[in-house]
């Protein structure tokens, strides 16, 4: 989903920009709070980051005879909501455009937009809404972290269109072609990212599962019947 | 046990896919759509559009950036392994009292 150094002529890179400081400012502000009053929750916190830094390194084989990478964004909206999850996206696409030519830093607002935020913003949703409709607990996870990561490239596949309009069919033509390029290759990617996301929180609840109960991801109740299945 | 099951099948079949399409579709070239984004954007605009602003560095073979990129997911790993290992040895070591 890295849009290319350079890739975004003006006025757009600067929209994006616009558009994604407010909410990593905002991020950063939650995540200094959030350390500073609940420090069991550091962990946690450096495990998303890092969950992050593993699924956006590699890249992978799809079905389309093309590769893309992962995002990993899904654990940190569920657990810390999509603002402190565009913080951390947001030091992964800085160590990618400077040391991987991968992304770039005109393209940074616009990167950090699609997968720092759009994408952890529909997981957020999709797991609160599939959490109030009882709906299992991994199931939502899954469907959290798979919609977060296919929404990251619908979003970069629009960023393109409104950019580069086709000349015959518009922003919506525009947003075709890239869509093909970019949302198709990521299905399978999206499935394989929301399993792995699953069964980590599998292990979340084994070690760490009241740290989420006061992160308010689930309540106790829901915490004890989760341990038990894992335990019987 | 059956969340690594499905997990370990969804990937099994991930992988299994690969070299189906790989064995099948001799024309696959497995470049990044990043790149293949690029592409689409000069077809779009015949050509025309040049990148304003170049990576003010580039890693300097395939070789080199292949580290860094596996050094992102080396960092990465590092402190996952060491958040559960050192959760569920503190677990472990707490269970005969409870």
């Amino acid at each position: 989903m890295h849009i290319m150094e350079g890739f975004l002529p003006h006025p757009w890179w600067e929209v994006w920009y616009a558009l994604s400081l407010p909410v990593v400012v905002y991020g950063m502000y939650k995540m200094n709070q959030l350390v500073k009053e609940r420090r069991e929750t550091l962990p946690l916190l450096a495990l998303a980051g890092a969950f992050i830094f593993v699924l956006s390194s590699l890249k992978l084989p799809s079905v389309t005879g093309s590769s893309s990478h992962p995002t990993g964004t899904g654990m940190g909206a569920i657990l810390f909501g999509p603002a402190i999850t565009a913080v951390l996206s947001l030091i992964v696409l800085v160590y990618q455009a400077l040391f991987l030519a991968h992304g770039g830093i005109t393209t940074l607002g616009a990167n950090v937009f699609s997968m720092g935020i759009a994408g952890p913003a529909v997981a957020y949703l999709v797991y609160k809404g599939c959490a109030r409709s009882n709906l299992n607990f991994y199931v939502s996870i899954f469907l959290a972290a798979s919609l977060a990561d296919w929404a990251t490239y619908l979003v970069t596949s629009l960023q393109l269109a409104l950019a580069f309009p086709s000349a015959t069919g518009g922003v919506v033509q525009s947003f075709y072609a890239f869509g093909t390029v970019f949302a198709v290759t990521q299905i399978p990617l999206a499935i394989v990212e929301g399993v792995i996301t699953a069964l980590i929180f599998k292990y979340i609840i084994q070690v760490k599962g009241e740290v989420m109960v006061r992160l308010k991801v689930i309540d106790e109740k829901k915490l004890g019947k989760l341990k038990e299945m894992i335990s019987a | 046990m059956k969340g690594e099951m499905i997990a370990g099948t969804v990937i099994v079949v991930f992988a299994a896919l690969f070299l189906f399409i790989a064995a099948t579709n001799t024309g696959a070239e497995w470049g990044g759509a990043d790149g293949e984004a690029e592409g689409v954007i000069e077809e779009l605009t015949g050509g025309t559009y040049e990148p304003w602003f170049q990576p003010l560095w580039e890693p300097p073979s395939g070789e080199i950036e292949s580290l860094l990129f596996s050094l992102q997911a080396a960092i990465g790993a590092i402190i996952i392994g060491y958040f559960f290992g050192y959760y569920r040895g503190k677990q472990s070591n707490n269970r005969p009292e409870e």
